[in-house]
């Protein structure tokens, strides 16, 4: 692979040549560590929609990126993306950390897919959709990933306003107390250990069967429910 | 057992972002033609924990211990790289000696993910002997992890601002004698694991990633540079003291002179990286430098520097998995405005719909294992044959994938 290798301020200087208006603030950072301060650089962007996926593009033309993930927060009447992604791999601390940043409006909460440039990256939009409830245009799996398939709909867990987690799915732990009228816990009958070490197991797999013939010794369940 | 539980009462959980680095069960699903895998989907997300919701609700002095409990096994992978993050926002200078401690800290924590893998791997192949032994020589690390932090598992030694322990000269011994210990067994290990014929026959051009794909599905860490990607957040962005060691990434070419990206490739990456952390952590006591390890004593003054600052960052590391990622922003609040957790498995799922495809049944669980995801993945695996769906448990792919290995003993 040949590479040409640009600096973080060239870089920056060709967004800003390439997008113009399209493009807001762009930040180059710096920060090193360990006794030769070696330098690890960053450059964030913020990019409005229209110019997002050409901007993804552009970046690709420089040097195809490492998606490392989508974050999202919610910024109030907006909702921010950022696609973290890092370019120049591979060479010792060239290493560039490029973020894009791209607000969406909480009245049009759309953004195109780049699972069409960088196929990894339905994963992270999948999430953003059930976490933040955009909308990711053309995605090509639009499944939920993480929630489980009886998470109400219209409640995103990483928003901030009305459609956040509500007050009654939460439990709190210190508010939950010690459980009381339980029984004694069982002891375990001491021949069972001398049973099962006779067929010497020569897998884990073979721990398995075992495990039905312990459970009578224990007959918590059934007490448990005549708490109930 | 099981159904008398969901009888009980209900409960409500937030439902968070990721558990990121994992040991949570996944629901996979795979469409089979005879033997073969043609289609593969799965579903992660059964045991959330809703720890980035919980983050924001918190200051960075308690999410750095939220931080710990992330992971069992990368311990201090997920703390400093949210400590680096928040460090970098606030600007507050880590001590020299520390980034030291955090490097040697984080090697050993590599060493043992690795052997453990090791290990697992060849209980995937139904090779225990080998097991017992990986996980035996894995304990040595362990031992020294606890006698360095006092913890075998959450170690609990990173802080904003530093590390909350130092490593003492008078430790040394023993960790030389732990380094001694593995650069003694290391010969032996290579040895049982890439020179086996068994294990030879069902990893070799097993799973098998190209470079191309592993780049374009964004996979991390020993995934990828099994598949030739020279990526390792180490080298290319040197955090605490890598920038000041010697040292290249691990590539598979280095020992076998080629690349197949197989799951072979994925035993030799991991093998040799356990030798390049013995060398990485004798690198770091040779040239630690002396000092305080923690910016400021007073935990009051860390917490008061992280409440006054605002900005957004990125803590990255290398995790012993892959890159684990971070994103924080403060807006002077004490609690941050947004939080974002990456652990490395989460990039590297998406590479198990390409390895599968083709695969035999018997081979789900070595590939599935050989990106180091969680092991409880193979829990529930549900098999569609036509219209009938199957589920396999984790025994019964365990019993075809030790059937399979003797088989071929049988046969060769």
């Amino acid at each position: 692979m040949t590479r040409t290798m640009r600096t973080p301020e060239e870089i920056a200087a060709l967004f800003t040549e390439k997008f113009g208006g399209e493009i807001g603030e762009v930040t180059v950072k710096e920060w090193a560590e360990g006794v030769k301060k070696t330098p690890i650089r960053s450059i964030w962007i913020r990019v409005s929609r229209d110019v997002f996926k050409d901007a993804v593009r552009c970046l690709v033309d420089i040097d195809y990126p490492h998606l490392g993930v989508i974050s999202g927060a919610d910024m109030g009447d907006e909702i921010e993306l950022l696609y973290h992604m890092l370019i120049y791999f591979g060479e010792r601390g060239q290493e560039i950390n490029v973020t894009l940043a791209v607000l969406l409006p909480k009245s049009d909460l759309r953004i195109p897919t780049i699972a069409d440039i960088i196929p990894g990256a339905v994963y992270s939009e999948r999430e953003k959709q059930e976490m933040l409830g955009i909308e990711v245009v053309d995605i090509p799996d639009s499944r939920r990933l993480f929630l489980p398939p009886d998470f109400p709909e219209g409640v995103y867990p990483w928003r901030k306003d009305e459609t956040g987690i509500r007050e009654d799915m939460i439990k709190e732990l210190w508010a939950v107390g010690r459980p009381t009228g339980r029984p004694a816990p069982p002891v375990a009958p001491k021949e069972e250990k001398k049973e099962e070490s006779a067929p010497a197991g020569e897998t884990p797999e073979q721990t398995e069967p075992a495990e039905p013939q312990k459970q009578p010794a224990a007959p918590e369940p059934e007490e448990v429910k005549n708490d109930e | 057992m099981s159904e008398n539980r969901k009888k009980g009462a209900s409960y409500n959980i937030p439902i968070g972002p990721v558990h990121p680095a994992l040991k949570e069960p996944i629901l996979f699903t795979f469409k089979m033609n005879g033997e073969m895998v043609e289609e593969v989907d799965f579903a992660p997300g059964e045991c959330h924990r809703g720890i980035e919701w919980m983050g924001m609700r918190r200051n960075p002095v308690q999410i750095v211990h939220l931080t710990d409990r992330i992971c069992g096994i990368c311990g201090v992978s997920h703390s400093l790289a949210f400590a680096r993050a928040v460090e970098q926002i606030a600007e507050i200078e880590v001590p020299e000696r520390a980034h030291y401690v955090r490097t040697i800290i984080a090697e050993y924590e590599r060493i043992q993910s690795h052997l453990l893998w090791a290990g697992v791997a060849a209980h995937e192949l139904g090779f225990d002997t080998l097991f017992f032994l990986a996980w035996r020589v894995r304990e040595e690390s362990m031992d020294v992890i606890e006698y360095l932090t006092g913890n075998r598992v959450n170690y609990g030694i990173v802080q904003v601002g530093g590390v909350r322990r130092d490593f003492t000269e008078d430790q040394f011994p023993r960790i030389e004698a732990s380094l001694k210990y593995y650069e003694d067994v290391a010969g032996k290990l290579l040895n049982l694991f890439l020179e086996d014929r068994t294990i030879q026959m069902r990893c070799k051009n097993t799973g098998v990633m190209s470079e191309k794909e592993a780049l374009e599905l964004c996979t991390v860490g020993p995934t990828a540079r099994a598949s030739g990607l020279a990526m390792d957040v180490r080298y290319d962005s040197p955090y605490a003291a890598y920038g000041d060691l010697d040292f290249t990434p691990v590539l598979p070419h280095q020992y076998l002179g080629l690349t197949n990206g197989d799951v072979y490739d994925r035993i030799v990456v991991r093998l040799l990286e356990v030798v390049q952390s013995v060398d990485l952590i004798r690198q770091c006591l040779e040239n630690m430098p002396s000092g305080e390890v923690l910016w400021e004593k007073k935990y009051p003054k860390i917490l008061a520097a992280c409440k006054k600052a605002t900005g957004e960052a990125v803590g990255r590391i290398e995790a012993p998995r892959g890159e684990c990622l971070h994103y924080v922003r403060m807006d002077g609040n004490p609690n941050p405005q947004c939080w974002k957790v990456k652990a490395s498995t989460y990039s590297n799922q998406m590479s198990w719909l390409n390895m599968l495809k083709g695969e035999q049944i018997a081979d789900i669980p070595i590939v599935v294992a050989s990106i180091d995801p969680c092991m409880s993945c193979t829990d529930r695996v549900a098999v569609v044959r036509g219209e009938r769906t199957d589920i396999l448990t984790k025994a019964d792919l365990h019993r075809l994938s030790v059937e399979k290995t003797r088989r071929l003993a049988q046969w060769s």
